[in-house]
């Protein structure tokens, strides 16, 4: 699954830490979802999503990150 | 202030330091009670089946530990360990019979304990801990 996490975070001046701080997971898991190594739960995606203010689409797409 | 990933990460080391204390004093108790008949109290059952009693009780409350830890990971982490423990237990039952029928067979000179099991149990657990927290990094 492909995501814009990293970009979104960017534009928002992000650190991983803080936004595994905003979604309470560990910045590894966070890590590890930006690379396409791991994919989310539906519930995770939803927080990650709703922090950013998008709907889960526009964060998430279906496909091969990596 | 602490933050939530802060409190995340108190709530990981706190679980497993609490895990860390129940396995250290199972295995002390267990010691005890495995050393103790000849060692200590001189053979006396009442004493052993006390220890023994004791010993069990904390095997729970390890059990118990284990159980907060995992549920108090997050996803990935908890994957992880899934991956691990699957592994551990396909490990321990293949290889522990295998191991088993060996001895059995007279093929190898050593006799199969159960410490061996648990020892490659343990190994295996490690391992894979180590492999999957890699995998994912």
């Amino acid at each position: 699954m492909k995501n814009r996490i990293k970009v979104l975070r960017a534009e928002r001046d992000m650190t991983q830490a803080q936004l595994a701080d905003e979604v309470e997971v560990s910045r590894q898991t966070i890590n590890a979802i930006e690379t396409g190594k791991f994919d989310p739960s539906l519930p995770l995606a939803f927080r990650i999503a709703r922090l950013f203010g998008l709907s889960i689409e526009d964060v998430f797409q279906d496909g091969e990150s990596r | 202030m602490e933050t939530k990933t802060g409190k995340f990460n108190a709530k990981t080391y706190r679980n497993t330091r609490h895990l860390a204390y129940w396995t250290a004093a199972w295995v002390l108790t267990m010691a005890i009670a495995a050393f103790g008949p000849k060692l200590i109290w001189n053979l006396d059952t009442t004493v052993s089946a006390l220890f023994i009693g004791i010993n069990t009780l904390i095997g729970v409350g390890m059990i118990q530990a284990n159980r907060r830890y995992l549920n108090g990971l997050d996803e990935m982490q908890r994957k992880i360990s899934l991956e691990a423990m699957a592994i551990a237990l396909g490990v321990g039952v293949v290889g522990g019979l295998s191991y088993g029928m060996l001895d059995i067979a007279k093929v190898v000179s050593v006799h199969a304990e159960i410490s061996h099991l648990v020892i490659l149990i343990g190994v295996t657990y490690l391992v894979a801990i180590v492999v999957g927290n890699l995998r994912y990094k």
